[in-house]
């Protein structure tokens, strides 16, 4: 059923061996599968990256925009369209870099798309340039000596700036990943997940996990579940070094704009 | 009516159902009356949070079949230019409103201009081609809008309406018509591939959502719309198809007014300077003096310089420092006078006279 869905005369795709992102995009028609969206209602929308090549290897009408500007027209899409199911396929530099005020501006107009960002902590495009995601004194082309700038926290962004569904997985939790795209899906409003993924070609190589499996290894070993770190930690409490927060950051009611009006 | 109003009228009128926009002074009521009409009309207006947003927003908006616009001036237009670009390779249909005020950067926000001209035909990167307007008359603000959106959906290709501030704020009696004529685009043929250009360049068109499955891409893509971006040929096909469809067309699209052909001393004008124009030739007539109005500026439709037989030289009166002069001067053997002025202020006409009586009396401009 899945492969249904994909472009067969697209492959190869351009992805490096090891990276991340295929398995996303298989997580992420898993969940259009289970919801049961027809191929032709529904629109792939991406701006520029590794990440924004997954919407041209399905088979639906889609839209592989400027870098940064995925939201935006997506926005365009959704406003203009509101019966058909819009997600957008996004990464930590054209998310949050470039396209940082279209993020904050969606998330506040809680406009009725399902947002999947591909976090690999670097620009894989381009070569291994550090990205707003990269993490301190981890090392890239353009952080030769180390990154110095503190990172983004991508889902705690998304809930500020009011989005209604906000999660966070990894490439590593595949069950866990899909169902939080499928209630992204099944939430009115804007839905952000962020998946943090491995990029062994630009990011591991430089920083000790060469070896996909290494990387993601280390997806899985850093990775606290939200809901156990609110209860065993107290207010003010820093998390360890290198670990990171994954499952449901919230999932709310506030008004969204774009959502179909019930037959 | 105001300029301003008259374009979103011109747009309502053309069925213009999506407006994305962002405030910018002159051209803020553009935005204003799409928000006060179109909720009213099961149509969406959305503020934007900047203009590289609107310009995206109109992007996708077109993609589902609507028809969609925004409006701007000089420093939003600019932050536009990514997204025209991305426009004119993904070959969606839509209009833009610029109303010109003073420039470079913040400029002159209350004070016409045309400085904009260049940067409409070449300002985004890369090769291609665009259809521009330009009204000179509030009725023309009306007029030209919503020929736009036609042009926009017949050569699949974003079209500005290239006002300025004077045009924008002036107010008119106008006459509105019961209805406009609508062309639409062609619908995608069924054995057609979504990027299969027809004889005329232009390929047929299918909304999101009705089963065609289309993959839309700024790369350079082959006819399916998949990336193909490093086969030199595929690129120069691509890119003289996008060039050529609107540049072929440059005689069949011109929209002009030629007033006294056998004159000595023309005038090339387009927008607001038309009207001193006007009141040199015909109300002052200043001996031996006609004109050539431009509706349609970009494509340039320079066999029109060769319909005054007698002329001597042409005069380019914009409210830029010779944009359109420098077209002109490409085309033409005889002297082209560029009479450009910029600060906000239109051409007196005794200005522009004092240009002709130069000329006849054999001096330099």
């Amino acid at each position: 059923m899945r492969d249904d869905w994909l472009r067969r005369d697209r492959l190869p795709h351009i992805y490096c061996a090891g990276c991340g992102n295929g398995t996303i995009i298989n997580c992420v028609l898993e969940a259009v599968d289970q919801i049961g969206w027809n191929m032709d209602d529904t629109v792939f929308v991406s701006g520029i990256g590794c990440s924004s090549r997954a919407p041209g290897y399905i088979l639906t009408d889609s839209l592989h925009t400027t870098h940064g500007r995925a939201l935006a027209f997506a926005t365009g899409v959704k406003m203009a369209n509101p019966s058909l199911n819009v997600v957008v396929f996004t990464g930590d530099g054209d998310l949050s870099a470039i396209g940082g005020n279209h993020f904050i501006h969606a998330c506040r107009r809680n406009i009725d798309l399902t947002v999947v960002c591909m976090n690999n902590y670097i620009y894989g495009m381009t070569g291994g340039q550090g990205s707003p995601t990269t993490p301190i004194g981890k090392t890239s082309t353009t952080t030769p000596y180390g990154a110095e700038e503190t990172p983004f926290d991508l889902a705690e962004l998304a809930v500020a700036a009011g989005a209604n569904y906000v999660a966070r997985w990894t490439s590593f939790h595949v069950k866990r990943l899909t169902q939080a795209v499928l209630d992204g899906m099944n939430t009115p409003g804007f839905s952000f997940i962020e998946v943090r993924c491995q990029c062994p070609t630009s990011y591991g190589r430089r920083n000790k996990y060469r070896q996909p499996g290494d990387f993601i290894t280390y997806l899985r070993d850093n990775a606290i579940l939200k809901e156990q770190w609110d209860l065993s930690s107290a207010p003010g409490d820093e998390l360890p070094q290198d670990k990171f927060l994954v499952g449901e950051y919230v999932r709310r009611k506030r008004p969204a704009m774009g959502v179909p009006h019930e037959a | 009516m105001q300029g301003n109003i008259a374009c979103a009228e011109g747009a309502l009128a053309a069925g213009c159902t999506f407006f994305a926009g962002y405030p910018i002074t002159p051209s803020t009521e553009v935005a204003e009356h799409m928000a006060a009409k179109l909720p009213k009309r099961n149509g969406c207006f959305i503020q934007m949070e900047d203009e590289i947003a609107s310009m995206a927003a109109i992007i996708g908006a077109a993609w589902t079949g609507v028809r969609a616009m925004t409006a701007t001036s000089g420093p939003g237009f600019s932050l536009m230019m990514e997204n025209i670009g991305y426009a004119v390779m993904s070959e969606t249909p839509c209009v833009l409103v610029n109303v010109q005020r003073g420039g470079p950067s913040t400029g002159q926000p209350t004070m016409a201009a045309q400085g904009d001209m260049m940067q409409v035909r070449f300002g985004s990167h890369g090769d291609f081609s665009i259809i521009a307007l330009s009204p000179s008359t509030v009725q023309e603000c009306f007029e030209l809008t919503a020929e736009a959106f036609n042009l926009a959906d017949r050569f699949r290709c974003p079209v500005f309406v290239m006002a300025d501030e004077v045009i924008g704020h002036m107010r008119e009696r106008i006459t509105i018509p019961d209805s406009v004529q609508i062309v639409r685009t062609k619908p995608l043929k069924e054995d057609m591939l979504p990027f299969t250009p027809e004889e005329d360049l232009i390929p047929g068109f299918a909304a999101f959502g009705t089963g065609r499955k289309i993959p839309v891409t700024g790369l350079t893509h082959n006819e399916k719309g998949y990336p193909d971006s490093t086969n030199p040929a595929r690129h120069d096909a691509l890119v003289r198809r996008l060039v050529d469809k609107v540049e072929n067309a440059r005689n069949q699209i011109a929209d002009f007014e030629i007033v006294n052909e056998d004159a000595e001393y023309v005038f090339v004008c387009y927008g607001s300077p038309v009207r001193t124009v006007q009141e040199v030739v015909q109300r002052t007539k200043t001996p031996g003096t006609g004109y050539l109005k431009l509706r349609i500026v970009w494509p340039f439709p320079e066999d029109l310089l060769h319909r005054f037989p007698n002329v001597k030289a042409f005069i380019v009166p914009e409210l830029n420092l010779g944009m359109i002069s420098r077209e002109i001067e490409r085309h033409v053997c005889v002297p082209v006078i560029s009479a450009g002025k910029i600060g906000g202020d239109l051409h007196s006409p005794d200005e522009l006279i004092a240009i002709v009586e130069r000329l006849r009396s054999g001096g330099a401009s």
